[in-house]
């Protein structure tokens, strides 16, 4: 009797995987696809979180319309371009380089750039510095040598 | 000298751009929707569901899309606005009752009031993914051409209405 009960508790996990499976979509080839597209889209409402992880009905109904455009023959980069025209660039966890992206680009080579030119021109104010400073008379080098006997 | 002013200006310069950065509402991305052309659809209005509504039918006037629901808590707050601004008559408020059930969503209008000059119903919410619509309520301002001019994102208040969507409505008709 015992070992029946626990057969049967070992069965339960069985049962317990119910709810949350109707976002499955009957064909795993589109949903595969689509999940991969998802990760590449921000979650608007959350944010920091891709649309395929997420649980708000937004992302439910962005996954929603991919599956749809695909089920539809939709190719990856027209949902993409559909999803950018709709909610703009700040959907894409991977923001493309163009004119109004540039400036986050470019700017930590600038920093560095000027961070770089600011180091040289110190360094070299230090070595005319150094080189200015009167060297020691023969007199006080011997007195030096005569201490650090 | 420059070794203490230096230090100084780029505090300062620091400063400003991480105060801007704290009244920023990371939620609001700015719509590329703005100064295209309102996306056409077809949809039944609300409380006479096999009558249709498109944008096409408000083709030589100013209007406000308020995109709503009855399930959305801020649209509570911006309704008393609403009330107020349709009983001026300056400008045809239309609703969009986004992915609700059709009776919640003429429940919530007979109990606290209609601004709308009409409703119409989006219960799938097909129609508010080509609006790029994310949070509720979300208001836009759409010119007699049919051009979207102004998205606001988040409930519209006296401060945003006064200030930024009336006078851009008044602009749009005077055109």
């Amino acid at each position: 009797m015992r070992y029946l009960l626990m057969a049967l508790l070992c069965l339960m996990p069985m049962f317990a995987h119910a709810g949350e499976a109707q976002d499955i979509a009957d064909d795993p080839v589109i949903e595969k696809r689509m999940m991969q597209l998802a990760e590449k889209v921000r979650c608007l409402v959350c944010q920091s979180e891709p649309v395929s992880n997420s649980h708000s009905d937004w992302s439910k109904d962005v996954r929603q319309i991919m599956r749809e455009k695909m089920k539809a023959g939709a190719t990856d980069q027209e949902i993409m371009d559909l999803l950018v025209e709709r909610f703009g660039k700040s959907v894409l966890f991977d923001p493309p380089v163009d004119k109004e992206t540039m400036p986050l680009w470019l700017a930590p080579f600038v920093l560095l750039l000027l961070g770089s030119a600011v180091l040289i021109y110190q360094l070299r104010k230090r070595k005319s510095r150094i080189a200015d400073e009167p060297s020691i008379s023969a007199e006080d080098a011997q007195r030096a040598a005569d201490l650090l006997k | 000298m420059i070794r203490f002013i230096l230090p100084f200006v780029i505090f300062v310069i620091l400063s400003v751009f991480l105060y801007k950065g704290l009244g920023r509402d990371t939620r609001e991305v700015p719509s590329p929707l703005v100064n295209k052309a309102a996306p056409a659809f077809v949809l039944p209005k609300l409380s006479e569901p096999d009558q249709k509504f498109s944008p096409a039918d408000m083709k030589g006037k100013v209007w406000l899309l308020n995109v709503w629901a009855s399930w959305c808590g801020a649209c509570k707050d911006e309704h008393p606005i609403l009330m107020e601004l349709s009983k001026q008559n300056i400008v045809h408020i239309i609703g969009l009752d986004y992915k609700d059930k059709r009776e919640d969503g003429e429940a919530t209008l007979q109990r606290a009031g209609d601004p709308y000059t009409l409703t119409i119903s989006d219960v799938d919410g097909k129609v508010g993914f080509d609006y790029g619509v994310y949070g509720v309520p979300e208001t836009y301002v759409i010119d007699k051409q049919g051009v979207i001019r102004y998205k606001l994102i988040g409930a519209v208040n006296p401060e945003n209405l006064t200030q930024t969507i009336l006078p851009l409505v008044k602009e749009l008709q005077a055109k």
